[in-house]
């Protein structure tokens, strides 16, 4: 338990109704840091984040961020927690209905009593580091999928987090865009010194920009490293995974009763 | 002894959609509970209402003026028919004004108005929680009920009244256009008898009382839904859909209740 943690998470269980999603995690995240959470699709991987978000409550166990169980929070302390947090959605998940300067500043706005020069000067600041400047007056429907990612971007640093959660940041996008923002990502977090936690299912690139990585699958950690140990693991699902083999430890076949029944070819051929 | 299967089945069915009804109604009562508690922020910051109106009541406008106008047309074209044959048709004013401030102004306005604004409103939160906005504002520590819907509510609350009274005005002046303008009544009469029969506390007031809660529970029905839309195209056309319903229905199930209430013993 040193201070180097910025989260640490112990058994945690989580269940929709009866269906377990996440069976016992343990995990720790060091301050200026990128972590990656892998695993399939449907493995947990999002449940995760939003349990670090407090957003849903965990069936036991616990995840402490800065020193504090996130479920045992009243609302507004759990708010006040959340302004150290920063969140970039699947798709930027930017408000439609404000321009990007508009939505940058949103929070500072929401949450600071700053005046509006200043919050003008601090907005350009954040789109410039993502590269937008020269966007700060286009609506959301103006910009492409690899731009709309970089003003949430922009919009998540706003209030200088101490930890960013990225929920799948590399899907659909161009491979110029990809390394664009895998690059952002690991160089705002060395240079605003904060925490990120990248959940993807983007091996390669993830592998080129993290410094830990954790799998996940059917809810529990099936293996964990640095990039490089990962690479050489020998471990059946981490080769699976790593290399994208059809068929492995996840199987290609959904389970089903034996094919040549469902044919009807069992009494076929003697 | 033993039921038929089917019967148990429908019976159970027919339970079962009682209770999801009951347990769906409470949810809305809890979350409109939440809107008024959580309306701190839209009073305080005015100007989040105000952007609203625009869009819920300056966007309304032209279908209540257009309806407004025809409705009274309408009214006038079919009351001077009636009138006329017991050579009263001197008092087509007071029919004119009697039926919208009491009765039409409110319930039709309030159905148009269930149908472009509230629809908007649902389509637009539920949009936002499709696109995961307001999951993104909760991370942000800023409070979606407080930030997105109650502006909406209010605003849809405030302009409800107001649009109301203008598809009377102009129902009015669309009764005067056919009837004096056009068929030829005398235009002293139509205005006088009309004054002298409307009452302000009794019709206006009622009218205008009416507004208030159709406006109440239009915007109600209409964020309500929209928050909670299973987040998929489907979910949103699905909950824009029972906005309407649902609100056209208790419009006109409201006026009955409140005109009971309202008009009882009133000549």
């Amino acid at each position: 338990m040193t201070s180097e943690n910025l989260i640490e998470i112990s058994g945690l269980n989580f269940s929709y109704d009866t269906r377990a999603i996440l069976k016992g995690i343990d995990m720790t995240m060091q301050r200026g840091k990128v972590i990656a959470i892998m695993g399939g699709s449907g493995s947990g991987k999002t449940t995760l984040l939003r349990l670090i978000g407090g957003t849903i409550q965990p069936t036991s166990g616990y995840v402490k961020f800065a020193g504090k169980v996130v479920h045992e929070l009243d609302r507004d302390a759990l708010f006040k927690l959340r302004r150290k947090m920063g969140m970039l959605f699947q798709f930027g998940a930017l408000f439609t209905d404000l321009s990007v300067f508009d939505n940058v500043a949103f929070q500072m706005r929401e949450h600071t009593n700053l005046p509006e020069s200043m919050i003008r000067d601090l907005v350009l600041m954040k789109l410039h580091a993502v590269g937008l400047r020269g966007a700060q007056h286009l609506m959301p429907n103006e910009l492409s999928g690899g731009m709309a990612r970089r003003v949430a971007l922009a919009r998540s640093i706003a209030l200088d987090p101490m930890l960013i959660m990225y929920d799948e940041p590399f899907t659909g996008l161009d491979p110029i865009s990809l390394s664009v923002i895998g690059n952002l990502i690991r160089r705002l977090t060395d240079a605003l010194g904060m925490t990120s936690i990248v959940v993807t299912h983007d091996v390669q690139e993830s592998l080129k920009i993290v410094d830990y990585v954790y799998f996940i699958a059917d809810g529990v950690i099936a293996a964990e490293g640095t990039p490089k140990e990962v690479r050489e693991s020998v471990a059946p699902f981490v080769h699976q995974f790593v290399h994208g083999e059809e068929d492995g430890p996840v199987p290609f076949h959904y389970p089903a009763q034996s094919y040549r029944k469902d044919l009807n070819l069992e009494n076929a051929l003697a | 002894m033993l039921l038929p299967r089917r019967l148990v089945s429908g019976i159970q069915h027919i339970g079962h959609r009682v209770i999801e009804g009951v347990w769906r109604l409470g949810v809305a009562s809890r979350f409109f509970i939440l809107v008024l508690l959580k309306s701190g922020t839209s009073l305080r910051r005015f100007n989040l209402v105000i952007r609203e109106l625009y869009f819920t009541g300056v966007l309304s406008l032209i279908i209540i003026v257009v309806s407004g106008l025809f409705v009274g047309m309408v009214l006038g074209l079919q009351g001077y028919e009636t009138l006329q044959k017991y050579g009263s048709e001197s008092a087509v004013g007071t029919l004119v004004a009697l039926s919208l401030v009491r009765e039409l102004g409110p319930v039709v306005a309030a159905l148009l108005f269930a149908s472009r604004a509230g629809s908007a409103i649902t389509a637009e939160i539920g949009l936002m929680k499709a696109t995961e906005q307001l999951a993104a504002m909760g991370m942000m520590a800023v409070d979606p009920i407080a930030r997105v819907v109650a502006p909406r509510f209010w605003s849809g609350v405030i302009s409800m009244p107001f649009l109301a009274a203008i598809f009377s005005v102009m129902g009015v002046f669309g009764g005067y256009l056919v009837t004096v303008v056009f068929i030829g009544v005398d235009e002293g009469s139509y205005w006088s008898q009309m004054q002298s029969a409307v009452d302000f506390r009794f019709d206006i007031m009622n009218g205008f009382i009416k507004s208030c809660y159709f406006g109440v529970a239009v915007t109600a029905i209409a964020v309500f839904e929209g928050y909670d839309a299973p987040p998929t195209a489907e979910g949103v056309s699905g909950a824009t859909t029972r906005t309407v319903v649902t609100s056209s229905l208790v419009i006109l199930g409201l006026d009955f209740i409140l005109t009971a209430f309202m008009f009882r013993g009133v000549s």
